[in-house]
């Protein structure tokens, strides 16, 4: 049997299909898949991602120490409940996970990682956060949901009262507050609006129950695949790992190279990388015909080869859709090696989906 | 709680088959095949005139989640595929033993028919499983 979520008996309550997903019991959809997605992008949906790994540092240092652990620059938070999209790195400049850092006060950052790398974060983590005198405190009490599309913010804001929704309503993009002792973050992964709330597990049932009263689909994992590939959103593990550099996972934009005098874990192989100028490089693509495609299938165009990372049919678009790593020579079109037929494609520039609305061409050429 | 229609025939790979008048046999998954898949949004389906042997993979059918392929359950000659599904794949999830049937065949040997699950037999294969 694997880990459960405070949620687990709600979501066998409302017909979860639930599948193994790095050790835990998750709901992968709750009927419908595609109806979850579409809710989304036009409503309201919920997902139960209590299972993600929530970590506090404490101590006068942890900015001095962020500064050092992680490519993007946590200078970049000076205001409180900031939050920040980093790679950690190797000294490689490879990846061993993404992560949300968010700036509490001067001796309280948080941040969120990913599930399946727990284990290995933590040591990490924990590795090097000694020298500077850093605590590393797991919350495994909390349980987080995650409320998205454009509908989502009202819903949940309906459920607090005067004072908190004082708290919430204002919130910027990619900014968290405490609420009494729950944190509601105006972040996400789907590429619409919404929270992503962390609350106390034993009142995370009652809060999901309200919500649902409140009209928001409860969604799997599987939508929030769809809904995350569409808004061009990586998965650590598919689209980049351990093999690889951001700089070759789309992910240049998060590294924080100013200023130059800032050393952190990975620099000097990443500006290596940078200097030779990286043999791949990090694309969408839209399949031009009928079929699907998926994570790992071969890619021919430019000067050689490349993959796929992850693909799925896109609801939205209502065509397949890749993030694939590419020869940097790569044109406007290659072909996709799908059981063994080779399917043309077109290379775009991610997201495909943002807000609900297409943002790329469709029928192009 | 899966529906398995009285009148057809099972292979052990979830697909299901209904004898015709005119000795042909019309075929697709069953209700618990689609269930498990999912949303289907592509069927890919073999060439008329294609020759197949049982047990062999002849199309595929691709969910959100995953491509899963779908076997002859028995031996013989493709005379006809369900092309609405190039548009509406959706139909095999709607409606498995109707509207989202996959290809009728012509039989090597129409007793092959004989050797499928009964109702019960995969009702209870199901269940096992």
């Amino acid at each position: 049997m694997g880990n459960r979520t405070p949620l687990y008996e709600s979501h066998k309550a409302m017909g979860a299909r639930l599948v193994d997903f790095a050790g835990w019991e998750m709901p992968i959809h709750y009927g419908s898949q595609i109806e979850e997605h579409h809710a989304v992008r036009r409503d309201a949906g919920m997902f139960d991602v209590s299972h993600m790994t929530v970590v506090d540092l404490h101590g006068g240092r942890t900015r001095e120490f962020l500064r050092y652990l992680l490519a993007n620059n946590v200078d970049k938070l000076q205001d409180a409940g900031k939050a920040l999209y980093s790679c950690l790195l190797n000294e490689q400049g490879h990846v061993l996970d993404d992560l949300i850092v968010y700036f509490l006060t001067e001796d309280n950052f948080r941040l969120v990682v990913n599930s399946a790398t727990r284990e290995k974060d933590l040591a990490w983590i924990g590795r090097h956060a000694a020298a500077y005198d850093v605590q590393v405190v797991e919350q495994p009490q909390l349980a987080m949901i995650a409320v998205q599309g454009p509908r989502a913010r009202d819903k949940a804001l309906s459920l607090f009262n005067a004072a908190q929704r004082q708290r919430i309503e204002p919130l910027g993009l990619f900014y968290g507050a405490e609420v009494d002792d729950w944190f509601v973050a105006r972040t996400g992964y789907t590429g619409e609006d919404g929270f992503e709330i962390m609350l106390p597990d034993v009142e995370a049932a009652a809060f999901w129950q309200a919500l649902a009263d409140a009209d928001v689909r409860p969604c799997g994992l599987g939508a929030r695949d769809t809904l995350r590939l569409e808004a061009g959103m990586n998965l650590y593990g598919t689209d980049m790992d351990e093999t690889v550099s951001p700089l070759v996972s789309g992910l240049g934009w998060t590294v924080g190279w100013e200023p130059a005098d800032r050393d952190f874990i990975g620099r000097k192989a990443l500006e290596a990388e940078r200097e030779a100028g990286p043999a791949q490089k990090f694309v969408g693509l839209v399949l031009e015909g009928r079929g699907v495609l998926r994570g790992h299938q071969k890619v021919i165009g430019g000067s050689g080869e490349g993959e796929t990372t992850s693909g799925t049919f896109s609801p939205t678009l209502g065509r397949a859709i890749a993030l694939a790593r590419v020869p940097a020579d790569i044109g406007e079109r290659c072909q996709v090696e799908v059981r063994g037929k080779l399917l043309d494609a077109r290379v775009v520039r991610p997201p495909f989906v943002r807000h609900g609305k297409a943002q790329i061409e469709l029928d192009a050429g | 709680m899966s529906d398995v229609p009285g009148d057809l025939r099972y292979s052990k790979s979830h697909e299901w088959v209904r004898v015709n008048d005119d000795g042909t046999v019309t075929t697709g998954i069953t209700d618990h095949a689609q269930g498990l898949l999912g949303d289907l949004v592509f069927v890919e389906l073999p060439e008329v005139d294609h020759e197949v042997e049982a047990e062999e993979a002849c199309a595929v059918v691709e969910s959100v989640k995953a491509a899963s392929d779908v076997y002859a359950p028995i031996a013989g000659t493709v005379v006809e595929v369900n092309e609405e599904l190039n548009d509406a794949p959706e139909a095999v999830n709607q409606d498995p033993y109707g509207a989202g049937w996959l290809m009728r065949l012509q039989p090597s040997s129409v007793e092959d028919v004989e050797r499928l699950m009964s109702p019960d037999e995969y009702q209870e294969y199901i269940e096992s499983e």
